[in-house]
This record gives C-alpha cells, structure tokens and sequence, in this order.
C-alpha cells in the first residue's frame, strides 16, 4: 500500500475543488483510505491520518471513527504522535462518550512522565474535556504537581484543580495544603493561575472566602508592586504590567471584601490608586479601571471611592470607543439601584446613547434610560423615549413599549398625561405591543372618569387617521362603544370640541367591520361598540340592520355574538338598556403577569373550594365578571367586590334561558361543576376573547378527575379544550391539602408520552394551605395533536412538617372526552 | 435551545463562573477556521452555535462594538484582517480583558508564524491549536508572558523530532488557491509586520519543510 497522501497536500488538494459536491467526493475517498489504513493498524502513518481526519472534521465533516486512534496515538511513546492524540482527543471526544474513559489511565500516566511538556500535554487535556470520574480518579496527580517547583507544571496543574472543583465541588478539600504558598511565587503564570485557583474555590463554598480573606494584604501587596513596578518587558501591555494579573485579583478582591467590612477597609487605598493610576488611551488600561469600578461597587468601600467610580464610568460614556462606552452603560445598569442619585447625574450623555447605531449599545442605553425614570424627570424621559420608539429597530419596540407602560403607570404626573403617552406608544408602536396593554388601557380609561370625554374624541381622531394599528383600534372601538354619546354630544373640556353625527360615528365602526385590515378580535370589539350604542344613539334601526347583517357571517365568534345581540333586540329588549349600561370603575390589579392570569383562572373556577369550603371570596352574582369580560381581557380583574345595583337579580337566569339549552359557561375557566350554574355568567355579553360557542359546549361535558390522593395531598384535575385550536388540552390542576400542616415549598411537576408536547404555567403558590383552607392552581396545556389517550406521569415536591416529600404518580383514568 | 451553561455546582445554585465558554475562528466567508470548546457538548449542538454565531458576527457592521449578547452568553469578537476571532464569555465576564486575551493570542501566533496570516492558520491549524493550549487552559490564561508561551511551544517542537514543520504560506501551490484576504496579514503592529515582511524570503524557505 502507498503512503498516504501527506496533511498539508491534502488540505491544498481540498481548497482546489470548486464546488461543495467535489469537495464531498474528495473527502469521502480520502476518508475511506483513512479508514482502511486504520483497519490495518498502520502505526507508521495513524499519526498522520488524525491529523488529516481533524481537518476534515474542522469542514463539518464526521470524523468520529478516529476517535480509538486519537487513543491509540496518546498511548504511543512517541511525542509527536501524543500531541496529535491529545489535540485529537479534546476535538473527537467529550464527556458525553464512555470512550473518554479509556484515555484516563494513559493520562495518568502522562501526568507522571519524565518529560514535563508530556506532562503539560496530559494536564491540558484533563483541563479540558475531564469528566467528573476522571477529574475523581486523577485529583491525586494534580495536586502532586500543584506542590513540584516547576513553575511550567504548577500553573497547568493549578488550572486543571480549577477544572477538577468545577465538576466535583467536594475534591476541593484536597486542595487547600497546596494552596498554602502559591501567592508567594515569583513567576506570573503560577500567580495568575493560583488567583484562578483561589477565586474558584472562595465562589464555591462560604468557607474556604472566610479561610481565604487572610490573604488581602497579600493581595493588595502583589498588586502594588505591579502597580508600582517600573516597566518589565515580559508582562508589559501598553505600559500596563501585566494587566491579566491586576484583573484577575482585583476579582478576587471583590469577592472576599463583599460583605466584609474589614477586607473591604484593607483594599480601600489600593483600589484608590489604581483607579487615579491608570493610564487609560488604551483598551488594556480600561479593562483594569472597569474590573476596578466592579470591585468598588461590590464591596463596602467608602463612599468617595464610589463617586470616583461612578465618575469613572461617566468619562466611559464619553469615550470614543464604543467597546469602552457598551461596558460603561452596562455597569452604571448594575450600580443603578444602589446609586441611583449618582447615575442620575449621566443621564443625558445616557440618553444620547440611545441615538447610537449599535444594537448593543442601544439596547443597554435603552434599559438604563428606563431604570433612571423617576417622578422627577418623566416628561422629559418619556419625549426622549418615545422619540425612539418612533425611530428604533422592530426588535426594540416590544421592550421599548412595554418599559413606557410600566413607567408611565408607575410615575405618570397626571391622568390625561398617562391616557395620551399610551395613546401615542400606540399610535407609534402599535403592532408590537403586548396583548395585555389593551385592556390595560381600557381599564386606566374607565377609571379616569372626567377624562372620557376628551379620550374618546382623541381615539376618534386617531381613528380617521389610521385604522392599522389594531390595540389601538381596539381600545378606541372599545370606548367609542362606551362613550359614544360624549363624543356625539361635543363635551369635551380638555379640547377644542369636534363636531360628529352619529351616522359618521357608525360609519366609522361599519368601517372596521369590514376593513381588511381588522382582525378577528378588532371587529368583535367594533360589533359590540355599535351594539352599545344602541342605547346611547337613536339611530337604533340602523344598528339592528348592522347586527343582523352579522347574523350570517362566516366568522363563527362574530355570528355568535351578532346572533345574541338580535335575540337581545327582538325578545329582551326590556333589558337592554340595563345590560348595555357603561362599565363601573374598576379596582386596579397589579400589573398583569402570566401568574396573575392563572390566578384568574384559579379564581373564576370555583368548583374545588366551593366544594368544601365556603370561599373566603363570594362569587359575584351578577354579571360582574361577564361586564369585564367585555373589556376583552382575561386578565383584566378578577374579582369585583363591587354589586351593582341596578343589575336585575333575575337577568343571569334569564339569559340563560334565552341562550336555550345550550348550557353555557361564561369566564375562561373551564367549567366542570354543575353545582355552580349561579354564578356561571350567560355567555350573551361575554367578552371577545373567551371562547366561542361550540368549544365551551364540548368543554362543559368534560367531568373532572382527581390525579392524586395520598398522605392528605389531593389534586384534582379539570379540563377545558382551548381555541381555537382543539387539540390542546388545557387542564387546570387544584391541590388541596387535608392535613393539619401546611405544604411548602410545593412543586408540581408532569411528564407525557413523546407525541404529546406539554407546557406548564406558573403555580399560583408554592405553598398548599393546611386544613383544605385553600387550593394551589396551575394551568397545564398538553397538545395532543394525534388525539391518542393522555397519560401522564406526575412528580409531586413538598415540605410537610419539616420534612422533603416526594411522590411519583401515573395518571392513566383522563376522561375520554379530554382527549378525543 | 442549547444549554451553554452547564457547570453547576453540586447543590443546585448556579455559581457565578468567569470563564470562557468557547472559542472559534472563522473567516470572513463565514469558513471556520479553528474552534475550541470548553464545555461539554454535542457535535450537533457545536455546529448549530457556530452557524448562528457566525452569521451574526458576519452580519454586524465594521463600526459596531466588539460584544453581542448572545443567549445567556456574552460573544466578544475582534477581526483581524479576513479572520474572526470569536470567543464566549460569562455574562459577568469583563470584555475589555476578553479583547486582550484575544489580542495576546493573535500576537503569539504573530510571532510564531512571523506575520501570521490566514493561510498560516489553515495550513498549520494544529500549531495554532497547540498555542492556543498553551495559552489558555480550560478557558482561563495560563501564562501571561508571551515569552514563556513561545519558549514552551518552540521546545515542544524539537522534541517533535521535526516530523512536524510549518508550511510556508507563500509555496506556491498554497498560493494558487489562496484568496487574497487569505494572503492578508494581520495588523498587531506596524513596526513589526514592516520588519518581518522584510524577513519574509529568509523565514519561508521551502526547504525548511516537513509536513506529515
């Protein structure tokens, strides 16, 4: 058999081919001679053909069947075929193949060769890929060489015990002898690399940071010297001495002077001097004041030391260097809570950031301009912020517009200000903003009751001008529904007052209805505004006609409602007037988060605790939660405890009866129980988002089951089919707890078959209260899009009486229905 | 969604690590050119980090800022004539020093390559390996002095009993494929690359080659 071809001519024969298939076929010869010389055992040329197959390997090429060879090559005595087995090794093989196993005693004996640089090639590799069993089996040998006086070894093997605490925490101990003089070495290397050492171990246990802050003054010693220390051309960066080393202690400073009032008093001077001391034209010099300004930040250093830091950020911010002022914003964001008044003094060269065309830089800029909102300054925040929502990139408007929100409800000087800045982020942003800020929106509208006139005439306005922009579209159907009489009427104080007639007014939501760019939801949200005028308006017969137009749309949510609305014109016309009546003021929530919408779920979903217990929460029997569904949110609030007074008793039952036998449930929560049909709202004045009709028919069949009963933990199961997509199933999880303690530190987790995908929201509570005087919920979607019959195995956690539980359980009895 | 970050310690808390995940060289027509990786993981999952990195490193501007906010990760970056050099840090990793520590091994394989370019790295990926390892050692510096990097690589060399060499980049049947931003030197310092392009002829003689 010929020699094979050598490495470097393979590699330049592989650059000639032209297109990716030559290249393949080239390859694949060439692979296939690899492989039939390694069959053959050729100890000659395997070294050669590693090192061939690592090229290829490099090309996104397989190259895992020289895998064995790299450790046939280790094995060898000869030097150059072990450093091709070893690189080959680090390349090939990981801790995840059980081959890397077989390296370990070759290794071993590596570490104990006569030769060091066998010795480095052995350490590097354990350094590298070692997994816990090997980092096990070969701590002995590291920390043998921690302790040799060759400083060549000792700082390898300083890395490696790095690597060895890294996978086995608890071999840490063996470390600690070794440790004893390595900060009283000489050469950089053992220094830089013990620093590691040390900052690994004083991270890793609390222990080993008090054992460790002995050694401040050490530290602080070192680095005046380095400081200090005229120019040495080995470590010399710039005209910075060794500037790996200063960052790599000042970062073990900070953390044993964090919390320490004495380490922090001890490197008080020399944090000082080197943040005055550095020089800083060069990114070298930067990266030394940045890890200081970290360190002063983290420790309980004096507070002049502080501002200097802070100041130190500030020339950051001015910086030409956009790395220098990308690190600058990114830690005035860290320091923002604790020095807030400080940072608050950069905030124009801060907001100007905000103009910079890196995304980076933009993003940082944008977060710290938000943090620096306050009372004080929010007008003039906001222009600024606003003016870049205008501007940025689609992919800041989300965050950009969710941190308006959140810092107008948080700040905002007053009602009218509030309304308008949301206004304009969706006039500006529309499309990007979350679902939940529309029924915000409309909430913070209805609660600002001398400030519906002048709100539904702007919405109006901006209506005319654009009806793209669907939230805001919505918001406006919504309060022209609402308040249409007041824009009708021309009362507005704030603003000169237009002049509308009802038939534009109509036109104008006509308009929406049969816009293309509404969406489902936008003209569910316009069909009921012009069913709400009805009552505000005179031209009712118009709005009939509209209404039965809808009758027949092939819109299933948009026919549902249009066909209620008729039957609400035609046989209950009594009630009318009360049922479209404006909306009460609502209580405010807190701001609406995934868990806030479990929680409502939770709570509109009685079945469980009602069972047992009276609900410390009457269920409101009227159509409280009905009305806010109107507002088109789920999430919107949960609960009123507000009745409204002018509400028939009787109107629930008999809507009920209106809608027949269809046995409807309102809310959003499944809805199981029969023994609840009170406070099941009819689904006439229900919202546009809860479900349509037929869902909810196919969801009320479903009965509910109990997953788990055992040692007083019970938990329940109910299930409703979402839409609008029905092979999701969505089942609500109750956990009672019938026992005299209560469970914390509960966690429910659940597993199922690979055809089905599963998603868990977030608990309603991590603690199950004792007695059965509560219910922890949790919504758990499985999609099931083969419909095959649900299992599920369930993992339960919990503390009870002091004690870890922990339980597995198969649920197999889901009812048919959950799943078909 | 690829899990990077998976050293944890053993009761849970994740534990705030300053290292370098990985490192990866790739060339401005996105070819990768060296990867180095410190965590454990799979073929598959490498290969999905690289494609996305390199794109977006490609598709960032000249004038941007060296750092990316990638996943949980922080990627620094620094060109250096047609060669990426990309390296992934820990969210509370300082960058500034990552720029240095990139720059110290592109000065090393400046210095052993003698005016290192790409070629230089293609065909002699293993010795740019072997810097590297002695460079870095599971993601932290191991020596701060370039001398000592240099003096154990070159002693490693001879005891390699010469079976190893460099290839000269200016052979010419190398040339004949090379592009030209291949052929490109890297910028570490003016004085120096002047002087070593003066040295050039002596330093490549092709009859100091000895490859596999």
């Amino acid at each position: 058999m010929p020699a094979p071809i050598r490495l470097r001519e393979l590699i330049r024969t592989i650059r000639t081919a032209r297109t990716q298939a030559e290249e393949r076929e080239m390859i694949q010869k060439e692979c296939a001679a690899i492989r039939s010389s390694f069959r053959e055992e050729d100890n000659t040329y395997r070294c050669r053909n590693v090192a061939k197959l690592l090229y290829m390997h490099m090309l996104g090429y397989p190259a895992h069947f020289g895998q064995l060879e790299c450790l046939k090559l280790i094995a060898s005595q000869k030097f150059t075929d072990k450093r091709i087995g070893y690189l080959g090794a680090m390349l090939l093989l990981d801790e995840r193949q059980d081959v890397h196993l077989l390296m370990t005693n070759c290794i071993k004996n590596d570490l104990n060769h006569s030769t060091q640089y066998v010795q480095g090639l052995a350490l590097c590799t354990l350094g590298c890929m070692g997994s816990s069993e090997m980092c096990r089996d070969l701590a002995g040998e590291v920390e043998k060489l921690l302790k040799t006086s060759n400083s060549y070894l000792r700082k390898k093997a300083a890395l490696c015990a790095v690597h060895v605490i890294r996978k086995v925490p608890e071999l840490m101990e063996m470390f600690l002898p070794a440790t004893k003089n390595l900060l009283s070495e000489k050469n950089h290397g053992v220094l830089h690399t013990s620093v590691v050492l040390l900052t690994e171990m004083c991270e890793r246990s609390p222990d080993m940071l008090a054992h460790f802050r002995k050694l401040v003054p050490q530290l602080v010693r070192i680095l005046k010297n380095l400081i200090m220390s005229g120019y040495s051309p080995e470590h010399d960066v710039s005209g910075i001495s060794d500037p790996f080393l200063q960052v790599r202690i000042l970062r073990l400073l900070r953390i044993l002077g964090k919390n320490d009032d004495d380490s922090s008093e001890a490197m008080n001077d020399i944090l000082a001097q080197v943040a005055t001391n550095t020089e800083t034209s060069k990114n070298v010099g930067n990266a030394i004041l940045y890890e200081t300004v970290l360190t002063i930040m983290d420790i309980k250093s004096e507070s002049g030391l502080r501002v200097l830091a802070i100041n130190i950020l500030g020339r950051f911010l001015l910086n030409n260097d956009k790395n220098i002022r990308y690190v600058a914003l990114t830690s005035l964001l860290k320091t923002v809570q604790t020095d807030h008044n400080a940072v608050q003094r950069h905030r124009s060269t801060i907001v100007d950031c905000l103009k910079d065309l890196d995304v980076s830089i933009k993003r940082r800029a944008m977060e710290l301009s938000f943090a620096l909102v306050n009372g004080n300054n929010i007008r003039g925040m906001m222009k600024e912020l606003l003016y870049f929502l205008d501007s940025c990139d689609p992919e800041f408007k989300a965050d950009c517009a969710s941190g308006v929100f959140l810092a107008a409800e948080k700040y905002a000087p007053s009602k009218r200000w509030h309304i308008d800045t949301i206004m304009r982020v969706l006039t500006t942003a529309g499309s990007y903003v979350r679902d939940d800020s529309v029924p915000n929106l409309i909430q913070l509208i209805t609660n600002s009751v001398e400030m519906h006139a002048y709100t539904v005439q702007r919405l109006y306005k901006a209506l005319l001008d654009d009806i793209s922009q669907q939230p805001l579209v919505q918001v406006a159907s919504w309060c022209i529904g609402e308040y249409g009489d007041l824009l009708v009427s021309g009362q507005c104080e704030e603003e000169e007052p237009i002049q509308v007639t009802e038939d534009e007014v109509l036109d104008v939501l006509e308009g929406l209805l049969v816009s293309n760019l509404s969406t489902p939801v936008t003209r569910g949200y316009s069909l009921t505004a012009i069913m709400k005028l009805s009552t505000r308006f005179s031209s009712v017969n118009r709005i009939k006609k509209v209404v039965s137009i809808y009758g027949s749309s092939i819109d299933v949510e948009l026919q549902q409602r249009a066909v209620e609305y008729n039957a609400l014109f035609k046989k209950y016309d009594h009630m009318r007037p009360a049922l479209l009546e404006r909306m009460p003021i609502m209580e405010k929530t807190a701001s609406n988060g995934p868990t806030e919408i479990v929680q409502t779920n939770g709570e509109t979903e009685p079945s469980t605790v009602e069972a047992k217990h009276p609900p410390p929460v009457t269920q409101p029997t009227n159509q409280a939660n009905d009305l806010l569904d109107l507002l088109g949110g789920n999430d919107v609030v949960p609960v009123i405890q507000t009745t409204i007074p002018t509400k028939p008793a009787s109107a629930g039952g008999e809507l009920l009866d209106l809608l027949g036998d269809l046995s409807l449930s309102g809310g959003p929560a499944p809805a199981p129980a029969p023994s609840v049909p009170t406070s099941q709202p009819p689904f006439l004045l229900d919202g546009l988002t809860s479900q349509p009709l037929f869902n909810d028919i196919a969801a009320a069949g479903i009965p509910s089951m109990t997953a788990y009963n055992k040692n007083g933990l019970k938990i329940d199961f109910t299930f409703e089919r979402a839409n609008p997509n029905p092979n999701i199933a969505v089942i609500t999880i109750h956990a009672t707890n019938s026992t005299e303690a209560e469970m914390t530190d509960f966690v429910f987790q659940a597993a199922v078959p690979k055809t089905f995908q599963l998603q868990l929201l977030s608990p309603s509570s991590n603690v199950v209260p004792a007695l059965n005087q509560g219910t922890v919920t949790q919504v758990i979607r499985v999609l099931n899009p083969q419909k095959q019959q649900l299992r599920m195995r369930i993992k339960l956690t919990y503390t009870h009486k002091g004690s870890a539980v922990q339980d597995l359980a198969e649920v197999n009895n889901f009812p048919p229905q959950s799943w078909q | 969604m690829v899990e990077v970050r998976l050293l944890i310690s053993s009761d849970g808390n994740t534990v705030q690590l300053f290292m370098m995940q990985f490192m990866l060289l790739f060339s401005r027509q996105g070819k990768l050119r060296l990867q180095k990786w410190y965590v454990p993981l799979s073929d598959k999952e490498k290969k999905k980090i690289t494609r996305e990195l390199v794109q977006t490193v490609l598709a960032r501007k000249p004038k941007m800022c060296s750092f990316l906010e990638w996943r949980d990760l922080k990627i620094v970056y620094k060109r250096y004539a047609s060669l990426y050099f990309c390296c992934a840090i820990e969210d509370q990793d300082n960058e500034l020093i990552t720029l240095e520590i990139i720059h110290r091994y592109v000065e090393l394989l400046d210095k052993y390559f003698g005016s290192v370019c790409e070629l230089d790295i293609i065909f002699n990926f293993e010795k740019a390996y072997f810097i590297l390892d002695e460079f870095l050692l599971g993601g932290e510096a191991q020596e701060t002095s370039k001398k000592n990097v240099l003096k154990a690589i070159e002693q490693a060399d001879l005891l390699q009993e010469g079976i190893l060499g460099k290839t000269p980049h200016n052979m010419s049947p190398a040339l004949v494929t090379a592009t030209p931003s291949e052929y490109k030197w890297f910028q570490v310092g003016v004085e120096r690359r002047k002087l070593k392009r003066q040295q050039l002829p002596e330093l490549y003689c092709p009859n100091e080659v000895r490859t596999f």
